[in-house]
């Protein structure tokens, strides 16, 4: 199984299993990852999932959806890293993602 | 299906309604009946359209021809294509005054609501919530503390309105001593005239341009300032996009009054809402007090069994379905979150209030998609800080009289619950 990694606003690191075909969304839920709401239940359209994607991962997690570009954009906080979590399906070539998750979730 | 009419109907109080919906031919259904959520009777409508008529057509109602939206997905759905469902003109079932429209970007579509919350966004974002929090507590703690002991009282007015005033406040920098004006303008922006809130329409602009000239002169002065404020004011003053803001004087008063409307009756019936709710589960009352760690995920099942804005509305911009029904360009489509909140399908048991409800967060209060709540951290604070206080201080906030309940189907609340306090 594919092994994401969390890390914490203050620095604190979650290495979990990521399911093939879930998202990473759902790896953090599943492992009780602190600082990831998903309200909507992974339907892009809460943007309670918030990530920053390590910057050498960007090119593999690929682009987001217009969809997914228009909850982000509402986000102050947003960087060019950004992404939604529930938008990153967990694949083979994931393994060793590195995620920081946001102080604040909005 | 035929054209919604811009012309409202003179606003008349209503005050018989059918009890049992059931009784009526499934077309005669219209739950936008302001009586019914006064009188807490619009339950069964609800019911009734979830089980046989889950996207259903009024042909007839106080505000023209309407789709009600009943069930959590199809709400959702709804809420998230606002390409095929558009917000422009209006987000309640009542028209806007067509010669005194305020343009808040609730009511707009992309690219416009866009640009226009990202401004304001920081405001009720949690990083400049969790910088205010402190002031916040004191706040409350006051509020709290001048209660008063030993008899009975309103809670809507002595904790509910007072709190949200003071919340508002806060947000603006507002001054402190006038703070009552936010309260009065928020009530006027809202009520329909002859309600015992304003006499006429012209009454109320004359009211709202008052409130426009006031923070004509908060502007100013915040403008005048080289270091920009966190307040809402001092965001628009030097926001790039909004620096100019001015020279559109309606569209300033719009921003003004949405968040003041916005944060005002859905925080403060959320605070009544909690109240009543865990008196009429004793049990779990009991549960809060053993486990106050309960408190965020009661805050959000709070929200999901109150469900302070019982509906917002759109127009469909082209013809489309929705739940096997054909919905024509230019119809009105409510989505009823307060009939969303009671899905079976999304929450077990969904009438009972649970605060430890492992899915409580997914109720559809603060809306989904580009219009999702953005004060929702603003309304979650204050609910968490209240009863963060309230247990620290009192056994019980016990209710001693039945609620009066808001005549509107939009705005659910009360303007009255009678309560003692019971002290530790
Ligand atoms: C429990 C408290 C609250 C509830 C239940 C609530 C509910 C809602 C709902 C249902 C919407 C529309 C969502 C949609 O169309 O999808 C909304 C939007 C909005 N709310 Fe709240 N609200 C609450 C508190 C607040 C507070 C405290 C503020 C301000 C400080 C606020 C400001 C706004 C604004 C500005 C919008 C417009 C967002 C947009 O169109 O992009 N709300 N709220
Ligand atoms: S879970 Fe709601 S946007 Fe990702």
């Amino acid at each position: 199984m594919p092994k994401i990694t969390f890390i914490e606003h203050d620095g604190t690191e979650h290495t979990v299993d990521g399911e093939v075909g879930l998202s990473v969304m759902r790896a953090a839920i599943d492992n009780l990852v602190p600082g990831i709401d998903a309200d909507c239940g992974g339907e892009c359209s809460c943007a309670t999932c918030h990530v920053y994607v390590d910057p050498s991962w960007m090119d593999k997690v690929g682009q987001p959806s217009d969809r997914e570009e228009s909850m982000l954009d509402l986000n102050p906080e947003r960087e060019s890293n950004s992404r939604l979590s529930c938008q990153i399906p967990v694949t083979e070539d994931l393994d060793g993602l590195k995620v920081t998750v946001p102080e604040f979730q909005m | 299906m035929s054209e919604a009419t811009n012309t409202q109907p003179e606003f008349q109080i209503q005050t018989e309604y059918v009890a049992d919906p059931y009784t009526l031919p499934l077309e005669d259904v219209n739950p936008a009946q302001g009586v019914l959520f006064q009188n807490d009777a619009h339950w069964p409508y609800f019911e009734r359209l979830r089980k046989e008529d889950p996207v259903h057509w009024s042909a007839e109602s106080e505000f023209g021809p309407y789709w009600s939206v009943t069930k959590y997905q199809d709400i959702k759905y709804v809420d998230m294509n606002h390409q095929i469902f558009s917000s422009e003109g209006g987000i309640t079932l009542a028209d806007q005054d067509e010669d005194f429209t305020l343009p808040m970007f609730i009511a707009m579509d992309p690219p416009k609501h866009d640009e226009q919350r990202k401004v304001v966004a920081p405001v009720a974002g949690p990083r400049n919530l969790a910088a205010l929090e402190p002031e916040i507590r004191q706040r409350v703690c006051n509020i709290l503390d001048d209660l008063p002991r030993g008899e009975e009282f309103n809670w809507v007015k002595h904790l509910s309105i007072e709190l949200t005033t003071q919340m508002l406040a806060t947000l603006f920098d507002f001054p402190f001593e006038d703070r009552y004006k936010l309260t009065r303008w928020s009530d006027v922006a809202t009520a329909p005239p002859g309600t015992g809130i304003v006499e006429s329409e012209e009454q109320r602009r004359a009211e709202l341009l008052e409130c426009l000239e006031y923070f004509t002169g908060l502007w100013h002065e915040r403008a005048k300032r080289d270091e920009p404020g966190n307040d809402l004011i001092s965001m628009l003053a030097h926001g790039g996009s909004t620096r100019d803001m001015l020279d559109r004087p309606m569209e300033y008063l719009g921003n003004l009054i949405l968040l003041i409307v916005g944060g005002n009756d859905t925080t403060r019936n959320s605070l009544t809402g909690g109240v009543l709710a865990l008196n009429q589960n004793p049990a779990e009352y009991d549960k809060l007090r053993q486990d106050p760690k309960l408190i965020p995920n009661m805050v959000a099942e709070i929200i999901r069994w109150q469900t302070p804005l019982a509906h917002m509305r759109r127009r469909a911009l082209v013809d489309t379905e929705l739940g096997g029904k054909q919905i024509k360009a230019g119809d009105k489509v409510c989505m009823w979150y307060v009939s969303g909140n009671r899905d079976p399908e999304m929450f077990d048991d969904p009438d009972a209030f649970v605060i430890d409800r492992p899915n409580a967060r997914s109720h559809i209060s603060f809306g989904f998609g580009i219009h999702r709540c953005m004060g929702n951290r603003v309304g979650e604070m204050q609910l968490r800080i209240v009863w963060e206080e309230l247990l620290k201080r009192f056994h019980k906030v016990e209710v001693t009289g039945e609620p009066e309940r808001v005549y509107s189907s939009f705005v659910k609340g009360y303007s009255e619950l009678p309560v003692r306090l019971i002290e530790n």
